[in-house]
Parts: structure tokens; C-alpha cells; sequence
């Protein structure tokens, strides 16, 4: 027997727990401006979904899924696209929207019940949040096609976690991506839970990254506590895939801090001292930490960025709670590029009866 | 006996099955541990143990099919789907293979399965959560389609539908898995499969509806009982195959038919019941059969779904129209 192909799956962190620099730390890392600017969004993003959390519990927002803890995958996800690249998110990655310029008050009002948060004012093209797992995975690598059709300078991004490793689609898209070289990046945020099943559950596979393998592309794992990291590798596998090298997965190990939604309760699950244990390494600290001993940041301006964030994050929450319900046909209005005649009669039921239907809920 | 839920009766209904035949493996996402995100199988795992109750990894055409592996050589598994928005991967399984199965080795192999959803909307679910597609299954030969409206029918059916030798697509009308409760004995009695449950008797107007809809339907029956109108109220239960003798009979009695029902209009449930009354029993009828629906759209989003609904309010309207036939 001879070995006919041999693959390794690599690691890469740049900034340890304690914000402590590893010695081939890139270039980004000294660029402050970026660095600064990332550690703003990621702090608006946990200010954001602690509020987004409280609205929940008061009534004011319908369940939610909680971001805690993902702050640098997602943010550094995004940081690291053009902003014609597209990107295509699961259902919790508000650091890399915000950063792709969906606003707070679009994420509330899609987990408050309505279709104008998919609406983006900002991305036009980035698709919305995918809630069938894992589903959007092929259709990053379709819009990947449309761009290598067209010959376009563009790519595309997915993110899903690692529960969504397991369904057919994830498979299905980096297999095509592969075969036809598309310029795509499949983002795998492993935060260790698929609500209740942990990754030694989800799969035998000792890495998420080592998926890559079968599909004929390029798969490495990086440290998603690490924004230095993140954003590092998805700009190198961008700048790949506009060379017409084709596709990538990355995954970024992170650990979601939270629970899976509002509507789920982690303690039945799993134990609280790896919760715990987790909050030491989450990424706000290493990125701050490292900042300030750069010298470019101190008390005063993480004071002042947090009453910032504060005032932002309550103007989109009184924007959201003052946006009357939607018209009743808009459940019609959006069907087709145009109502079909015969259904009109329906439409008209509809607003006939329109907000007579008491809640019966619980 | 015991005051329970709609959703404790499931639970008791897996339980019984579990301990008293060894081949019943429940399976699904979420569903071990944790005890399924609506806690359908709470404390099945503790007291089984992990084979016969496993978390699967995170794949809905892979839980179904290898349910169909299972049932094959001889096993009953029992599969969670976690919400019907999460189905679709599983009908390539169902309808490829499980509904095939009998026929195609000629009763060689067979996939006595049960495939379990909540379905429905009403508790300002997410996206994808509120759907109810219960017609897709029902239009697909070889399965039945079976829907509980009370905990006494979610027990005896559920027993029935993991007993029973075919593939079953087992839908729970999630809105009322908590609503009310009734004294359900654990007593391992199935009901039966492929029957209507009458829920009111009555002789001027029939009402065919099912799942959570029942409720709407027997408040609005209720008050239309009030000014004298007596209406006959018919659980369809088995979505497929559909006892059409019960509701025809009814028809006979009353000449007048209304059929209820949370999912989209066009080819729902509804239109197939409207044309077996149309085919065997129009000369019974004293006015064309009406139908109270969702409509043609995309469940809204939770602020507006409640207006997507059909509603007491809806179903008063449409039984009086029909009565002025
Ligand atoms: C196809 C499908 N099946 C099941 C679900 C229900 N569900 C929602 S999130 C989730 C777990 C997802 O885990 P993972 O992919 O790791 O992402 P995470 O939530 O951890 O970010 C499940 C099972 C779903 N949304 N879609
Ligand atoms: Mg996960």
C-alpha cells in the first residue's frame, strides 16, 4: 500500500486569552483604525443583544437568539468583505450585519414579528437570515456562480454553526464550490452546541475545518475568539477566491455564552462551570486588553464608547417599538411581483376581518 | 388516572410503548437530554437510557431515513422533527421510500415508523415555525396522516400510530399542546386510526375541521348553539386516508357543509373533502359547501399572523351564510 494523499488540518490564534501578541502576528494587527473600529462594533453588538435579551423578557420582542460570546467571528467575518461581496448569515450573527449595515432596528423588528426587518435599507443584495439550517450555505455558493458567470470582481459568504455541518446542504455547497472553483467562503461558527447536542455528538470529525477536505478545498480552523484571527484568514481566503482560486471553509471555534434562544433554558443541558470557564477566553477581553496596551485605549474611552453604544441602542430599540404593525396586505402585497386576479377575493377577506382576531396566544 | 396535556399524552404514550415493546427507539433533535424543545419526550432518556432515545446530529433527511433503515429490519422508531418548517428534508425519505416500501418488495419490507411535527401557528413563533402543511403528506400515497386535537386522542392515537404496521406522519397542533386537560388512563388502549371524531352532535349544518382548529370551531359552534343553530362538529383526525363515510352521513343529515382549516386554501385538505361531497353526496346538499382557510400567502410573521388565521369570528360568519342557502 502506498499513501495517495495525505491532508493536515491547521490552527491558527494571534491573540491569546490575555491579548498577549503571538510572534507572526499579521499585519492587520497593527493597523489601529481597523482594530479600533472592530472593537466599537463588537461592543455595540453585546450592547445591542443584552437590550434585544431585555426586550424579550418584557414583552416587547418575540423570541430571540442571543449573540453572546460571537462577537469576533462575526464582526471579523464581515470587516473582512467588500461591501459588494454578499453575504448570506444564519440567524444570529447581528456583529457581522450591523457591520454589513443592516441596522438594530431591522434585527428587532424581524424578531419582532415583521417581514420589513428582512428589508435592508443598507445591503441590498445580502440575503436574510436563514432559519432552515444550514439551507443558505447553497445559495452563497449560487450567487458565488452568478459572480464567476458574469465575471464579476465579487464573493460571497456564508456562516453557519456547527450543528448545521451535518445537514446534506452544507455538503452540497462546498462540493459544487469545489468542483467549479466558485468564489465563495463558508464560515462555520463553532460555538460547541447545536441547542442541546454537544460537537462531540454532532460528529466524530475531530475538526469542523477538516469537512473542507472532501470537497477538494482549502479548510483551516482559527481561534473565533480572536478577531485578529478572523478577520486575517476570511481576508486571505477572499483575496483567494477574487484570484479565481476558488472556495474555503473556516472555522471559528467560539462558545455561545448564552442560551440557544430566549425560549431555551441551557442549564438542562449543560454544566455551568464550562459556561463559566468559557467566559474567561470570550473575545471583548483579549481585543481590549491588547488595544490598551497598544496604548490607543484607556478607561475613559471604553466608558465613553459604552454610554455611545447605550444612546445608539435605545434610539433603534423607540424606533422599532413606534413602528405600527403592518398593513394587513401586505401579506398579499409581497407574494408575487403582482396579486393574482383570482385571489383577490382572499384579499379582501382578509382585510374585512382584518385585527378582529383576538390573540390566542398562551 | 391522570389530568394531563395534550403534550403529557404524547409523552405517556412513548413511555408506554418504550417499556412494553423493546423494538421502540425514539429519536430525533434535541429530543434525549433536553427533552425536545416542547419537552414531548421529557425524562424518556433518564428512564430508557440513550439507545432507546437518541439525540441525533443535526439532519432532518438523515432522521428519516434512517428510520425507514431501522423499521426495515424490524425495529418501530418513533422521529422528531422539531418543527414542521424542518420537514421538508425528510419527504424526499418519505415519499421515495417510506410510502414505497410495502409496495415495491411486495410486502417484503415495510416501514412501520412514525414521523412526528408541531405544526401550526398562534405562538408567535419565528419564521418557519407556524406552517401547516399537513395536505403535502396527505396527498402522498402509502402514509398515513394522523392529527390529535385532545389529550385522550393524542394518547390512544399516537399508541395506535406506533403500532401500526405502515409508515405514519404524526402532526401535533402545537398552539394546543397546553391548552387544556383532560383524565387520560395509562392504560396502553390505542384508539383507532382512519375514523372521524364526532365532537358535537347536531342536524343543521356539519363542520369538518381539525387540529387546533377545533377549538376555534367548537367556541364559534358554541355560540351559534345560543340563538338555536345546532351544528355537527367532525374532527377529521386521520387526514389521509379520510373516513368520508362519517362526513357523508352527516351531510345526509344535515344538508350542509362547512370545513375548517388553519392551512393555505388552494389544495388543502379542505378541497379534497369538498369533492368527495361533491362526488357522492351533492344530491344531499341544500347549498354549496363553503370553506373558512388560510389564505394563499406565507404565514405572516407573528404581528399579523393571528389576521392570517381563521378565526371564531370567520367560521360564525361562514356557518350563517350557509345556513341562508
Ligand atoms: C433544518 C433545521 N432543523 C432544525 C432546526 C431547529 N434548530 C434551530 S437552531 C438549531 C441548532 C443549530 O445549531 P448550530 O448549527 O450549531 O448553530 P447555533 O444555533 O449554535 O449558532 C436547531 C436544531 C432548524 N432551524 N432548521
Ligand atoms: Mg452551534
Amino acid at each position: 500500500m502506498e499513501t495517495i494523499a495525505d491532508f493536515e488540518v491547521q490552527y491558527s490564534q494571534f491573540l491569546d486569552p490575555e491579548g498577549k501578541p503571538s510572534a507572526d502576528i499579521p499585519a492587520l494587527a497593527t493597523d489601529t483604525e481597523k482594530l479600533l473600529d472592530m472593537y466599537r462594533l463588537m461592543t455595540v453588538t453585546r450592547v445591542f443583544d443584552t437590550k434585544a435579551i431585555n426586550l424579550q423578557r418584557t414583552g416587547k420582542l418575540g423570541t430571540y437568539a442571543s449573540c453572546l460570546g460571537h462577537e469576533a467571528a462575526h464582526v471579523g467575518i464581515a470587516a473582512a468583505m467588500r461591501p459588494d461581496d454578499v453575504l448570506a448569515p444564519s440567524y444570529r450573527e447581528y456583529g457581522a450585519m450591523l457591520c454589513r449595515g443592516v441596522t438594530m432596528t431591522e434585527i428587532l423588528l424581524y424578531w419582532g414579528g415583521d417581514e420589513r426587518g428582512s428589508d435592508y435599507a443598507g445591503p441590498r443584495n445580502d440575503f436574510p437570515m436563514c432559519v432552515p439550517i444550514a439551507t443558505q450555505c447553497l445559495h452563497a455558493a449560487g450567487a458565488a456562480m452568478a459572480f464567476q458567470l458574469r465575471g464579476e470582481d465579487r464573493c460571497a459568504v456564508s456562516i453557519n454553526g456547527d450543528g448545521g455541518t451535518s445537514e446534506g446542504a452544507f455538503y452540497e455547497a462546498m462540493n459544487i464550490a469545489g468542483a467549479r472553483k466558485l468564489p465563495v467562503v463558508f464560515m462555520v461558527v463553532n460555538n460547541k452546541w447545536a441547542i442541546s447536542l454537544p460537537i462531540e455528538m454532532q460528529t466524530a470529525s475531530k475538526t469542523l475545518a477538516q469537512k473542507a477536505v472532501a470537497a477538494g478545498i482549502p479548510g483551516i480552523q482559527v481561534d473565533g475568539n480572536d478577531i485578529i484571527a478572523v478577520r486575517h484568514w476570511v481576508e486571505r481566503a477572499l483575496e483567494r477566491a477574487r484570484n479565481g482560486e476558488g472556495a474555503c471553509l473556516i472555522e471559528a471555534v467560539t462558545y455561545r455564552l448564552s442560551d440557544h434562544t430566549t425560549a431555551d433554558d441551557s442549564s438542562r443541558y449543560r454544566k455551568q462551570e464550562e459556561v463559566e470557564a468559557a467566559r474567561t477566553v470570550e473575545p471583548l477581553i483579549r481585543i481590549r486588553q491588547y488595544l490598551m496596551d497598544l496604548g490607543v485605549w484607556d478607561k475613559k474611552k471604553e466608558t465613553k464608547l459604552l454610554n455611545d453604544a447605550a444612546a445608539k441602542v435605545d434610539a433603534a430599540v423607540e424606533k422599532y417599538l413606534h413602528t405600527p404593525k403592518p398593513d394587513i396586505e401586505s401579506m398579499f402585497d409581497h407574494m408575487y411581483a403582482q396579486w393574482p386576479e383570482q385571489l383577490e377575493e382572499q384579499r379582501q377577506h382578509a382585510i374585512r376581518y382584518g385585527g378582529t382576531n383576538g390573540d390566542s396566544h398562551g | 388516572m391522570a389530568e394531563v396535556t395534550l403534550i403529557d399524552a404524547l409523552t405517556m404514550a412513548m413511555a408506554w410503548e418504550l417499556e412494553h415493546d423493546p423494538s421502540v427507539v425514539v429519536l430525533g433533535e434535541d429530543v434525549g437530554v433536553n427533552g425536545g424543545v416542547f419537552r414531548a419526550t421529557a425524562g424518556l432518556q433518564k428512564k430508557f437510557g440513550v439507545d432507546r432515545v437518541q439525540d441525533t446530529p443535526l439532519a432532518e433527511g438523515m432522521i428519516a431515513g434512517i428510520s425507514i433503515g431501522m423499521a426495515a429490519q424490524g425495529m418501530r422508531p418513533i422521529a422528531e422533527i422539531q418543527f414542521m418548517g424542518f420537514i421538508y428534508p425528510t419527504v424526499d425519505q418519505i415519499i421515495n421510500h417510506a410510502g414505497r416500501m410495502r409496495n415495491r418488495t411486495r410486502g417484503r419490507l415495510t416501514c412501520p415508523m412514525v414521523l412526528r411535527a408541531p405544526f401550526g401557528g398562534g405562538i408567535h413563533a419565528p419564521e418557519h415555525h407556524s406552517e401547516s402543511t399537513e395536505a403535502m403528506f396527505a396527498h402522498m400515497p402509502g402514509i398515513r396522516v394522523v392529527i390529535p386535537s385532545s389529550p385522550t386522542r393524542a394518547y390512544g392515537l399516537l399508541l395506535a400510530a406506533i403500532r401500526d404496521p405502515d409508515p405514519v406522519v404524526f402532526l401535533e397542533p402545537k398552539r394546543i399542546y397546553r391548552l387544556n386537560k383532560q383524565d387520560v388512563e395509562d392504560n396502553g388502549k390505542a384508539l383507532p386510526m382512519d375514523v372521524c371524531y364526532i365532537l358535537r352532535e347536531g342536524s343543521d349544518i356539519t363542520v369538518v375541521t381539525w387540529g387546533a382548529m377545533t377549538f376555534e370551531t367548537l367556541k364559534a359552534v358554541d355560540q351559534l348553539a345560543r340563538k338555536g343553530i345546532r351544528c355537527e362538529v367532525i374532527d377529521l383526525t386521520t387526514i389521509s386516508p379520510i373516513d368520508y363515510e362519517t362526513i357523508l352521513e352527516s351531510v345526509q343529515k344535515t344538508g350542509r357543509l362547512v370545513i375548517v382549516h388553519e392551512a393555505a386554501r388552494t389544495c388543502g385538505v379542505g378541497a379534497e373533502i369538498a369533492a368527495i361531497v361533491a362526488e357522492k353526496g351533492i344530491y344531499d346538499l341544500q347549498g354549496p359547501i363553503r370553506r373558512v382557510t388560510g389564505y394563499d400567502v406565507v404565514m405572516p410573521l407573528f404581528r399579523r399572523e393571528m389576521d392570517y388565521m381563521p378565526s371564531v369570528g370567520k367560521i360564525i360568519d361562514v356557518i350563517q351564510e350557509s345556513l341562508e342557502d
